[in-house]
């Protein structure tokens, strides 16, 4: 650990979400549209091994954002695709977001029992 | 009762008995605050959800106007109501614990005057002594079913309006009172083929001019016979809108033009966005701010054009416009 990683993670994580906030503003998205196209544009960078990439300089700033999903969704059916062949697209694909999605489930049920929402 | 012009309506004897104005807590904190006969400190307003919670400020609006007529349900022979929920949800289950005969409406924020005119229309036909026209909405109900729900966290732009929690209930009688209802223009659904439910006040800002331009062209009049001219929710951005697209047909919308979704809150100090909207907004404002101004001698004839934007999520989802539309409705003061 070093304060070059923390530099690197706020360069990297402010700059997607900084693409995102000028998409937001200048075309009238939706935060949904935006939602989908990061998970989309996560998911090609992988293709391309440039999220790979991005994590390894970026660290935190790079997984945090939600075009980690698509990274996570594509490299997880790839890497399962290398094992046991075309089926492993398929079967890998939640691999490595299993545990995200599980435990948003497990949080959100918890903090409903819990919390009130106050608007 | 008779038509005028192409589609406007004259009433012969239709007056205001008694109106009432509940409101959130915001709306308590805005400029508007002593106009309104009640108000909850809390979004829950003393209840378990939402729903409840508008449930709870539509009976309200129409115990308070029942006490202030000094009527009771049973003598009230007909009430028009809506809301914004789904298969007018709100109004439908408030009035199970009323036994007063009920016709639903949906005109989205335009509905205070819809339902007004609806009554008019029939009082002057003939028909009954008092009818009651309502309508509600909630900040936490609309936000959920028409744009995000507050939880989800989504950034929103400054165009977007802040749905007004309130209701709003008059009782319309023939017996002469203070405030007269004199004359309505019912209005045309107008696509202005805009597609952004975050920018609701643009979208219906061709509504509220197709309205306006049909009232003062039915009944030959000018803007300045009004003491005030009041669309319903166009908020900032619509407000805007309407006065450079009045400005193409020589209409000039001067210092006697005002918003409900501007007048109802702060918007300088308060988290509103481009101001009030939902069938509250103007049915508050209406029943409360004018109304009252209107028995204190402050206010002589008012326009109100409430404006509905005809927004279905599913439809906007299927890449379709928003629609809207305005009825407008004139109160003067009996002298």
């Amino acid at each position: 650990m070093n304060w070059v990683d923390y530099l690197m993670a706020f360069l990297v994580g402010g700059l997607i979400c900084l693409i995102a906030q000028i998409l937001l503003d200048c075309f009238r998205l939706l935060p949904v549209h935006l939602v989908v196209l990061f998970v989309i544009v996560g998911s090609f960078l992988e293709i391309l091994k440039i999220y790979d990439w991005l994590i390894k300089i970026g660290r935190a700033g790079a997984l945090v954002p939600i075009s980690s999903f698509g990274h996570s969704l594509t490299h997880a059916a790839l890497l399962e695709s290398e094992k046991i062949g075309y089926l492993g697209i398929l079967t890998g694909v939640f691999d490595l977001t299993a545990g995200g999605i599980a435990s948003a489930i497990l949080f959100a049920f918890i903090i409903a029992l819990v919390f009130k929402p106050k608007g | 009762m008779r038509k005028v012009g192409k589609q406007s309506i004259v009433f012969d004897n239709v007056y205001l008995k008694s109106s009432s104005a509940v409101v959130g807590p915001l709306e308590m904190q805005g400029p508007l605050a002593k106009y309104f006969d009640a108000h909850y400190d809390n979004l829950y307003c003393e209840k378990q959800n939402w729903e409840q919670a508008e449930m709870q400020l539509f009976t309200d609006a129409l115990d308070i106007a029942l006490v202030k007529g000094n009527l009771t349900p049973d003598e009230i022979d007909l009430i028009f109501a809506g809301d914004l929920n789904n298969q007018i949800t709100v109004a439908n289950y408030s009035l199970r614990d009323y036994s007063i005969p009920y016709v639903g409406v949906y005109g989205a924020c335009s509905t205070s005057t819809l339902s007004l005119i609806n009554g008019a229309c029939l009082l002057d036909g003939g028909f009954g002594r008092y009818i009651m026209c309502a309508t509600s909405s909630h900040n936490a109900t609309s936000e959920r079913q028409f744009r995000y729900p507050t939880e989800y966290g989504g950034q929103k732009p400054d165009s977007i309006t802040f749905t007004v929690t309130g209701a709003g209930a008059g009782i319309l009688t023939r017996q002469i009172t203070d405030v007269r209802l004199t004359k309505a223009t019912v209005g045309t659904v107008v696509d202005s083929g805009t597609t952004d439910s975050l920018d609701m006040g643009r979208s219906m800002a061709p509504a509220a001019l197709q309205t306006l331009k049909a009232h003062l062209e039915d009944f030959q009049e000018d803007l300045n016979s009004f003491d005030l001219i009041l669309t319903g929710d166009l908020s900032t951005y619509g407000a805007k809108t309407l006065k450079e697209l009045a400005r193409e047909f020589k209409i000039e919308l001067g210092n006697n033009y005002h918003d409900c979704g501007m007048l109802v809150y702060d918007l300088d100090n308060q988290p509103v966005f481009a101001g009030g909207s939902g069938c509250a907004c103007a049915a508050v404002v209406m029943y409360g701010y004018v109304v009252k101004q209107m028995l204190a001698g402050r206010l002589n004839k008012v326009l109100i054009i409430a404006t509905g934007a005809l927004l279905n999520p599913i439809m906007v989802a299927q890449k379709e416009t928003i629609p809207g539309i305005a009825h407008a409705v004139v109160l003067e003061r009996v002298k």
